[in-house]
């Protein structure tokens, strides 16, 4: 594996994929994506398998080639690849869920899918400034397509309000990214995180990279672009939304403003926290009275990375690795919980909760898949839910307990939102013949949700595969904000330092 | 002298092949017009080899009135190319109707030959001729359609209004000649640095030539306040001939207005930038703004065009050697955008082979025409900026000089008007893409059209950012050329 561009490979896999799809008949472009993805997840489980733990912080690094303005510079660390994993797993499942779902221009719609995964990954990758900025905002571009050709009748509002919204939140963002080139006059990501900027432009810098991640991930009160998304994209088009385009957010926090700008971090940590617990609660609340399945999840959705956030600024071990579980987690849940809706929508063409009922009856493997990613996402032990959102809580309790105690009721109404969605849809009694008649789940449904379902479980079992990869780098970042850390209103010393969190999953 | 000739010879090249051809049509009639065409495009070529090498720095001469440094030649390369590409699409748009005459090839010949010396201009008479030759053969042009109410009506306009801002220009010119005794360049900055030195703030001769100066030179660059010409022209000129408009003569203009900046009034920057930075911004948040509701296709890119020079002009008002490299830099990429979009837009035809420019027409286009959406898709997001495609990298660049001029807040005012632009870019991703199919466009068998549609998709597509690096370092040089 040694000398070979692998994350190149990775990255040009899916480019090749998609021109070959848009030459070929609709079968075979199915054929090609699900081939070209999966040929993806293979070479991600070998990139896994050699990472070496503890190794290096920057592995199978290529570059820097200069392009002039720019360079193609990549490179992972184990929160990159954590997140690489989380996309290359989702995507083939992507594929399988749009097998039948999706019957017009299938050709164009594998080929976005696939460009779709090169610019997700690449946001992972990338160890240039600009080539992080090309991939994050080149993902607008399929994303948008997908949300307009093959959407739901709001279609059209939904995906230029997806697409508006996050540039203009982004190109914000470019301005700091200029500055910070201008001041350290390097663009190179390893330089970045180790150049101290000036507190008085710390600031400013940190805001301009929240307008962008806060609208990626998104934080009240820019997440309104989520729900009109989510409900109006075709079904593998929610999922990779909820899986992977918000985690770019949540890796942006983690990556760039909170290393490179750690006083301002710290004395913006108020902001993080007032936005987050609103959203929280606030979500929660909206969640529970929702009368459309998808919008239901796109608002926990929205609450879930609450939690993130929270997390991210504890300036805590714990809080950071809860952040980057909960990420896993719910790239994840949300997505299983997608395809869920997927499945049934794609058998009565409709997202009403109240049109369902009793499915458990004529549905018996669903309703056990169904009930496993409800228990996840509402964080039952066992599950990988449980594991991040714990962790973050515990961070979030050594920095501030009332944020803790916000926090926690954000548990209590997902449980009630999730349970009561859950009772709503698969308990009771058949309302309508139409739901009663529907047939189960069939083998191609059941691969996709029962991966997810085993990696769940993983996750929630032993969690310490998916945190071990990331613990140096978690360790190397708590050091770099150290100094900066606020300080903590139950007067717990020495918090960034505490022992490494090993046997997570005994808890 | 045959010094000074030496480093006219692209245009005398170009002349006295104008002169040729014209004698050639004139007898050859309309009939010669495709072949006359073909030798107008290798008139161009050879121009554009003959560019004087540019090792040598300043060469000036005819006394200093004109010039030939790499920043000349980097602009006249764009501008051949963009002649030539626009002059080989229209060979087939008109030659379908009909109508295609044998002075077209010449009257771009004659607009290339101002545009050279618009750039070459070391003189603000030399700057006045340039600028009229190429004016007089574009008023010609814009009115080519003579049977065509609405192609006579754009050429009528755009001579009253361009008349208006010649007076105003040479207006301006006499009052920088009276105020600082002199109409080269470097006389004038000399001069104008000197009264500096005493620590007098400027003249109001001089303040008052300056700013009449920069007027008739917006005019020509469709800089908001003094766009207004620009839509109706741009919808009424043949659609190749709006291709041309949008292309050539911005992008000499823009240099010209480069080159009179940093050269003859340099050492006024501080006075210029404020009009250059109001120009910048009104152009970008109306070119954005008023393009949302246009149902015209040449009418939408007419404000695009005013959009993007408002861009370019953000890198000027840096006044830096980095910010002019980013205004050459981004001509030349908005060039090649720019005639792709005009090169789709050429394509449009209804069932009966008549030209349609309406954007509703352009209705579920990815149905029908696959591959002729998907380039119009790439030159749109392109417009708009969006990374990967090459737009985004121009724009980037005057973003940063003027980040590295210290002005931020210009920098991020400048970007955040960049996404009101974007949505009636995609406004047509949406209508191509999105949208129930309209009937479908006539087929097309012109080969030429569809290389270039294709070249300029290539070029604006990622592997675009091959020439980056290459096109930076000549925009550098350059643009190192003027300081």
């Amino acid at each position: 594996m040694s000398g070979l561009p692998v994350l190149s490979i990775l990255l040009l896999i899916p480019v090749i994929g998609a021109g070959i799809c848009l030459f070929v008949s609709p079968n075979g472009a199915r054929w090609v994506a699900l081939i070209a993805t999966l040929l993806d997840l293979l070479l991600g489980i070998l990139l896994w398998a050699n990472y070496q733990i503890g190794g290096p912080q920057w592995q199978f690094v290529e570059g820097p080639y200069s392009l002039g303005l720019f360079s193609w510079a990549l490179g992972i660390d184990g929160i990159s690849l954590m997140l690489i994993m989380l996309s290359l797993f989702l995507m083939p499942i992507c594929i399988l869920a749009s097998w039948t779902a999706i019957g017009k221009r299938v050709q164009e719609y594998m080929a976005c899918f696939l460009i779709m995964e090169t610019m997700m990954i690449g946001v992972f990758m990338a160890q240039d400034i600009f080539l992080f900025y090309v991939f994050f905002e080149a993902g607008l571009i399929p994303m948008f397509l997908i949300i307009g050709i093959w959407g739901g009748a709001e279609r059209i509002y939904a995906s230029y309000k997806f697409f508006l919204y996050t540039l203009l939140g982004s190109v914000l963002m470019l301005v700091a990214m200029l500055w910070m080139v201008n001041y350290a006059h390097s663009t190179s990501v390893p330089v970045l995180l180790k150049t101290d900027f000036p507190p008085e432009a710390q600031t400013w810098l940190w805001l301009a990279f929240f307008a962008s991640f806060a609208v990626k991930m998104p934080m009240w009160p820019v997440h309104t672009w989520l729900p009109d998304a989510h409900v109006q994209a075709p079904t593998a088009g929610s999922v990779i939304l909820a899986g992977v385009l918000l985690k770019l957010g949540g890796y942006g926090f983690v990556r760039f403003s909170l290393p490179m700008f750690p006083q301002a971090s710290a004395q913006l940590v108020w902001l993080i926290f007032a936005l987050s617990l609103i959203a929280i609660v606030y979500t929660s609340l909206v969640a529970l009275v929702q009368r459309d399945m998808k919008k239901l999840i796109a608002y926990s959705s929205v609450a879930h990375m609450a939690f993130v956030t929270i997390g991210i600024f504890a300036f805590n071990r714990q809080g950071l690795e809860g952040a980057l579980m909960v990420m896993l987690s719910h790239g994840l849940v949300s997505g299983a919980l997608f395809l869920c809706v997927g499945v049934v929508y794609d058998r009565l063409h409709t997202r009403e909760i109240d049109r369902y009922g009793g499915l458990a009856n004529n549905m018996p493997a669903y309703a056990l898949l169904f009930m496993l990613f409800t228990m996840a996402s509402v964080g039952l032990p066992g599950t990988s839910g449980f594991v991040g959102e714990f962790l973050s809580l515990v961070g979030a309790y050594h920095i501030s307990s009332w944020v803790a105690f916000v926090a926690t009721t954000g548990i209590i109404l997902g449980a009630a939102y999730m349970l009561y969605l859950y009772w709503r849809v698969v308990y009771g009694t058949s309302r309508n013949a139409d739901a009663a008649a529907m047939p189960d789940l069939n083998a191609r449904e059941l691969v996709g949700l029962g991966a997810i379902g085993l990696v769940v479980l993983w996750m929630g079992i032993y969690p310490e595969s998916f945190l071990a990869p990331m613990r140096d780098d978690v360790g190397l970042l708590m050091a770099r904000v150290a100094q900066a850390a606020p300080r903590s209103d139950s007067g717990l010393a020495g918090t960034a330092s505490a022992a490494p969190v090993t046997k997570t999953g005994a808890h | 002298m045959l010094q000074s000739l030496s480093l006219t010879l692209p245009e005398v090249i170009l002349s006295t092949s104008a002169l040729i051809l014209m004698i050639a049509a004139a007898w050859g009639g309309d009939r010669a017009a495709k072949v006359i065409s073909w030798l107008a495009i290798a008139a161009f070529v050879a121009a554009a080899i003959t560019i004087p090498g540019t090792h040598g720095g300043h060469r000036l001469g005819f006394s200093g009135l004109f010039v030939s440094d790499s920043f000349a030649a980097f602009a006249k390369v764009g501008i051949y190319v963009a002649a030539a590409a626009s002059l080989i699409a229209a060979i087939g748009w008109f030659g379908r109707d009909g109508d295609y005459r044998a002075e077209y090839p010449v009257l771009i010949l004659l607009a290339g030959v101002g545009m050279g010396i618009m750039v070459s201009a070391a003189d603000l008479l030399t700057l006045y001729v340039g600028l009229e030759l190429q004016s007089l053969a574009a008023y010609v042009l814009a009115s080519f359609q003579r049977q065509d109410n609405r192609s006579a009506e754009a050429g009528l306009k755009y001579f009253v209004l361009g008349a208006l801002a010649s007076g105003i220009l040479l207006y301006g010119i006499s009052l920088l000649y009276g105020f600082t005794g002199s109409t080269e360049f470097a006389d004038i900055a000399h001069a104008i640095a000197g009264q500096k030195a005493h620590g007098a703030a400027l003249g109001g001769g001089i303040l008052f030539g300056l700013v009449f100066v920069l007027v008739g030179l917006a005019f020509k660059v469709s800089a908001v306040p003094l766009h207004m010409w620009t839509p109706d022209v741009y919808e009424g000129a043949p659609t190749p001939v709006t291709a041309f408009f949008a292309s050539a003569p911005k992008l000499a203009a823009m240099a010209l207005l480069t080159r009179f900046a940093v050269q003859a009034v340099g050492p006024a920057t501080f006075e210029w930038r404020q009009i250059i930075i109001f120009m910048a911004l009104a152009s970008t948040i109306l070119g954005g703004v008023a393009a949302v509701g246009q149902p015209n296709i040449k009418r939408l890119l007419a404000y695009s065009s005013i959009n993007n020079i408002g861009f370019a002009l953000i890198g000027l008002a840096a006044g830096t050697r980095d910010g002019v490299a980013s205004v050459l830099f981004y001509m030349a990429v908005y060039i090649v955008m720019t005639l792709g979009a005009f090169f789709v837009v050429l394509r449009m035809r209804d069932a009966e082979g008549r030209p349609v420019e309406s954007i509703a027409s352009l209705s579920g286009l990815s149905r029908s025409r696959l591959g002729l959406a998907c380039a119009m898709g790439m030159f749109m997001f392109s417009l708009a900026g969006v990374p990967p495609l090459l737009g985004f990298w121009p724009k980037f660049l005057v973003f940063r000089a003027a980040v590295s001029a210290d002005l931020t807040w210009l920098a991020a005012v400048g970007i955040a008007t960049s996404v009101i632009s974007a949505y009636y870019y995609l406004k047509i991703i949406k209508t191509m893409f999105f949208d129930e199919a309209a009937p479908a466009y006539a087929p097309t068998r012109d080969w030429a059209q569809t290389v270039l549609i294709a070249v300029a998709a290539l070029v604006v597509s990622p592997v675009g950012y091959l020439l980056i690096k290459q096109l930076n370092l000549l925009a550098h040089n350059a643009a190192a050329s003027l300081f």
